[in-house]
């Protein structure tokens, strides 16, 4: 599994990119895509909405399963991936380019976010 | 106490697929290789292979063995003809669904009784209590057989290929013997996808040479390996019930709207049968006041339905439940079966929905199934 190094990882397997501006996109790991198979729905948190790292902001519904949808970190939604919510594939397709999800205007981050090494060891 | 899940002999092959397994009825099974809606397309457009091997054969043999199966089953089984197969019940006294049944003669008084791998147990305890008094044997073959599905508008071409075996001949619902690829196997055209295909029984050492024999034979056809969940999702187009979700011990045949199967006008054993006084006064009850029905229902959104969630009306009270949902890549829609109080049970009865945690979503309800092939 290739874990970009420029990104850093949750233990939820989400990614986040390096903030420009302050603002970071996130999505899901191919680990975490692979393990849900076929993602044929995804509810993502509305524009403007504020989220907090480690709590449910959304859904990802597979063919099996669905699973709560976790913000690495705190801060304000400033756009969602409107491709993504009509073609979830992308998630599987492209997890960490045009699968992306939603982007935040990061006002605070945990301490145990990983590195693309800790998080390619994480899930080993 | 733990059980480590029991591997089929097919194990190495999906291993060396890189098969996402999971644990199912105690088995270690190919849940998906790649993409499961690539495999549920494969089947419904070309061919696909399955390994079923945790499926339970069960052996009844002997002078009465037919009337054995007709007073433990709820099913006319010694009116099958010998190369033929039944779909039929097993109940229990009171009229609920031990488990649904293929149930294969394979002589004049050889039968093979095909059971879920959950229930295979239960099914083999309640035949062998239920030979008592019988001329006949009820042995435990689940390790005697492995088995493989080729499934698909490809698969009689791509079996053609790698037998002499008459399959022309073979009509839906029969079995034969013969061999496929040099191997020993009882060729059944039979299935759980709703497309034309055939399941191989064969001796467990033999199933990794008939896997790789298969396999290179339906290359060019299109054939890929296909797991248990496209497996799921197959089905539920096809309107097929799975046990522990649609068919239950508290549900009758009549409940699940297979009264058909119950057959009150046997001859054999004085016309009894286990389960027979629940099941009329069950038949009774369905045409004059019929419980829930089980109907299909069709999303307008896209979220999915899953087992167990709650079906409204249109004031919002509940008037069934789920108990089976996926998204169908048929359709292109998501899609469940239900059992819904008869009053909002037709087709195109409107305002019904299906509560997704706590999100009431539209579904039209319609006639099951939502796919049958064109032959």
């Amino acid at each position: 599994m290739n874990n970009p190094q420029q990104l850093r990882y949750s233990k939820e397997h989400e990614w986040l990119s390096a903030a420009e501006e302050g603002v970071s996109t996130i999505g899901i790991t191919e680990h975490a895509a692979n393990a849900l198979g076929d993602v044929v729905f995804v509810q993502l948190p509305e524009v403007g909405a504020t989220v907090t790292a480690g709590e449910t902001c959304g859904e990802l519904e597979s063919t099996k399963s669905v699973s709560d949808l976790y913000s690495p970190v705190d801060g304000e939604v400033t756009e969602i991936n409107e491709d993504v919510v009509t073609d979830p594939s992308l998630v599987n397709t492209a997890p960490f380019e045009g699968g992306w999800l939603f982007k935040v205007k990061v006002s605070g981050e945990p301490d145990d976010l990983l590195s693309a090494d800790e998080y390619t060891a994480f899930t080993g | 106490m733990t059980q480590a899940p029991r591997r089929t002999a097919l194990d190495a092959t999906h291993r060396a697929l890189g098969a996402t397994m999971t644990d199912f009825a105690g088995w270690d099974m190919p849940l998906r290789y790649g993409s499961e809606r690539d495999e549920h397309v494969a089947v419904r457009t070309r061919a696909g292979l399955f390994d079923l091997s945790h499926m339970g054969e069960i052996t009844v043999t002997g002078p009465r063995a037919a009337d054995l199966l007709d007073f433990a089953l709820v099913g006319n089984i010694g009116g099958v003809a010998v190369g033929r197969a039944r779909y039929t019940m097993i109940c229990d006294a009171e009229g609920g669904i031990l488990d649904d049944l293929i149930v294969y003669r394979l002589a004049e008084t050889a039968y093979m009784v095909v059971a879920n791998a959950a229930n295979a147990q239960v099914v083999l305890d309640a035949l062998t209590e239920r030979a008592d008094g019988f001329d006949a044997e009820v042995r435990d073959d689940r390790d005697a057989y492995a088995l493989l599905a080729v499934q698909g508008p490809e698969s009689p071409g791509i079996l053609k290929s790698v037998t002499d075996a008459d399959l022309d001949s073979l009509k839906y619902y029969a079995g034969l013997p013969g061999t496929v690829a040099g191997v020993d196997a009882l060729i059944a055209r039979t299935g759980y996808t709703g497309e034309d295909g055939f399941e191989l029984f064969v001796r467990p050492a033999d199933a990794p040479a008939l896997w790789e024999a298969l396999t290179a034979a339906g290359k060019d056809a299109g054939l890929v390996p296909c797991g248990l969940s496209c497996r799921d999702t197959l089905r539920l187009e096809a309107g097929m019930p799975l046990y522990g979700h649609e068919l239950t011990t508290d549900t009758t045949p009549f409940d699940a709207g297979l009264g058909r199967v119950v057959k009150f006008e046997k001859t054999t054993n004085g016309g009894d049968f286990v389960g027979r006084a629940a099941l009329e006064a069950a038949r009774d009850r369905a045409a004059a006041n019929p419980p829930r029905k089980l109907v299909g229902l069709i999303a307008e959104g896209r979220r999915i339905p899953r087992a167990g969630y709650p079906v409204v009306g249109p004031d919002g009270a509940v008037i069934g439940e789920v108990t089976s949902g996926a998204p169908s890549p048929t359709l292109g829609k998501p899609v469940a079966m239900a059992y819904v109080d008869a009053a909002h049970a037709a087709p195109g009865t409107a305002g019904v929905a299906v509560d997704i945690r706590g999100t009431h979503e539209p579904y039209e309800v319609v006639a099951l199934p939502f796919y049958k092939r064109q032959k």
